[in-house]
């Protein structure tokens, strides 16, 4: 019975095999191929034109012990991780929260709240330089209009990361869209018994809206770490050099990674690099898929 | 026991619904303001490209451009290639379009509909690519586009586009899902092959999944940094992005034209996005639905 297709099963084989067959080349020439190759690279000297001598774990012992900016790019990146995940995860369940309320002009309101997310590039980039200067920026003065002085933002090392994130929790919309499902899709008749014990719109929210979209804020809390631990672009462009200064505060370790790799030609170290980003990426998602154990509600039967 | 529960409800309703009218107030002045800080960027953006040099180093600032200068649009265009970038953007996100549509409706169609060996295992593997950071691949593939001659090409920026991508492959495979088997069925008892299922049935029944992957790919083209930093050389070839970049270091301090630029990149953007706004949150919700 499981040995020797039909006929008719193996030409519905090959038909599956030919439909699927732009990602499977995909797949071997663009990933798979490439993550042996690098994995392969990071144990040598490879520097793209003349060698590639295998110099075992030099790499990695290089990484570890030798490159104090390898940590310094570490930090920063972590650093801006630890703020721009709460930020926006915290901001984007506010705004669903408002939103899931259904009062006039809710359309409008979530496509405007939606529009700053598929902005992104040097323009947008650019954009946040002139709001976030010191003088003339729109930051600081709405801020002197409520008497404070604001920090210089992208000039002073101590402000960078928070502006970056500033910058990110203004395209939140993704999140917020799906806290907004999730929202909707809870039942209604846990409300309604909640209204006829009399609970407040607070106690609702923590006692029945929380822990049902717990789900939701895991897999956002995740995909947002993911994303947020490569931070690059921003920092490329909006770093005075390119280089994450000032003082290096912008220095993210994607940063670091294509500075060996594109003006270094450090092949061999930057792949090594990217292989242990590769493991810390893997890593944040056990982590976070051993925790929700612990605090993501479930439903009975449901997984 | 039922009939004082009921009355103890009918009681509190006034004062029920004046609270919830209230709340809803409090709800709509926070979205307003919320609104406000959002769109506050972009009319700074549009003010600033409207100003002239003089109004720009004005302290404390102006909020609105107090005599607006329509010709920074056109003075900013036109101090650079940016009629050329343009259009190179428009051809490299047709190509992506094109590709996205093409490759990803095939490859979900074919982990939807077709039984075949192995067929699990690789759609788990599409699912794991999803968390590969990009620059993980990002040395190998430059070192294979250099092999094979392609750095300072488009090939590097429109061939990948035609080998699927795990995003959409995922999101039109849920769509194809939910279209029952039994027209696949009847189709292949008069006689039609896959492809022709997929072509005539499949890709008329999915075009608002397909819409969506057409603005998505549109979008993230558009919006595509790295790739053109990395491949492209010649600054004639040069898409929006690479060139808005080289516009600014040039430019240091003319605000205006800088921002007028920035205005003109991000406006199709715009444009697509207040026209079709439905597929490019579909989408979003579509790519929620992994957690599944």
């Amino acid at each position: 019975m499981k040995r020797g297709m039909t006929k008719r099963e193996k030409k519905e084989a090959r038909a599956g095999w030919l439909f699927i067959s732009p990602w499977v080349i995909g797949f071997i020439c663009l990933t798979g191929g490439p993550l042996l190759f690098s994995l392969y690279a990071s144990f040598t000297n490879y520097n793209m034109t003349s060698r590639m001598d295998f110099i075992g774990v030099a790499n990695y012992i290089r990484m570890f012990k030798k490159d104090p900016v390898f940590w310094k790019s570490l930090g920063n990146t972590l650093y801006y991780v630890l703020l721009a995940v709460p930020a926006s995860c915290v901001c984007a369940i506010f705004l669903a929260t408002l939103l899931n309320r259904k009062v006039k002009g809710t359309p409008v309101f979530r496509m405007l709240f939606y529009l700053p997310t598929v902005l992104s590039g040097v323009a947008v980039y650019q954009l946040w330089i002139q709001l976030l200067a010191p003088q003339s920026g729109l930051v600081n003065s709405v801020l002197r209009l409520f008497g404070i002085e604001g920090p210089s933002w992208l000039a002073d090392p101590a402000w960078t990361k928070p502006s970056l994130v500033m910058m990110r929790v203004w395209a939140l919309g993704t999140s917020m869209l799906l806290y907004l499902s999730s929202m909707n899709s809870v039942s209604k008749d846990l409300y309604e018994a909640a209204d006829i014990d009399g609970a407040t719109f607070l106690q609702k929210f923590r006692k029945i809206t929380l822990p049902q979209i717990s789900p939701i804020i895991f897999f956002d809390i995740i995909t947002n770490m993911t994303g947020a631990f490569q931070v690059f672009q921003e920092a490329l462009v909006m770093s005075k050099n390119g280089k994450g200064d000032p003082a290096g505060s912008l220095l993210f370790y994607n940063l670091h990674i294509y500075d060996e790799a594109f003006t270094r030609y450090n092949m061999g170290y930057a792949s090594a690099m990217a292989w242990f980003l590769l493991v810390i990426v893997m890593t944040i998602t056990l982590i976070n898929l051993a925790a929700s154990k612990y605090w993501v509600h479930t439903e009975e039967g449901e997984t | 026991m039922r009939g004082t529960e009921h009355t103890v409800i009918k009681g509190g309703l006034t004062s029920r619904k004046r609270k919830k009218r209230i709340l809803d107030t409090v709800c709509f002045i926070l979205l307003a303001a919320a609104a406000l800080t959002v769109l506050m960027p972009l009319w700074f953006m549009v003010s600033t490209a409207l100003k002239d040099m003089d109004e720009i180093f004005t302290y404390p600032i102006t909020w609105y451009p107090h005599n607006p200068v329509w010709s920074n649009f056109k003075d900013a265009w036109m101090s650079a290639d940016f009629t050329g970038w343009f259009l190179n953007s428009l051809f490299v996100a047709g190509f992506a379009i094109l590709g996205g549509v093409l490759a990803n409706s095939l490859v979900a169609y074919g982990f939807a509909k077709i039984k075949f060996p192995g067929r699990n295992i690789l759609f788990t593997i599409i699912l794991g690519t999803m968390m590969i950071p990009e620059f993980v691949t990002m040395i190998p593939q430059y070192v294979l586009y250099a092999r094979l001659g392609w750095v300072g090409t488009y090939l590097p920026l429109i061939v990948p586009q035609f080998m699927g991508s795990a995003y959409f492959i995922f999101m039109l495979r849920q769509f194809y899902a939910g279209i029952p088997n039994s027209v696949i069925e009847s189709a292949q008892m008069d006689g039609a092959s896959h492809f022709c299922i997929w072509r005539k049935i499949m890709l008329p029944m999915a075009k608002p999944a397909i819409m969506t992957v057409v603005v998505l790919s549109f979008n993230w083209s558009w919006n595509d940094f790295l790739k053109p930093l990395l491949y492209l050389t010649d600054t004639a070839r040069f898409t929006l992005q690479i060139g808005l970049k080289i516009f600014v270091s040039q430019s240091n301090t003319q605000w205006n034209y800088l921002m007028a630029a920035s205005c003109i990149v991000l406006l199709p953007i715009i444009v697509v996005f207040m026209c079709l706004q439905k597929y490019f949150t579909d989408g979003m919700n579509l790519g929620g639905a992994v957690k599944g």
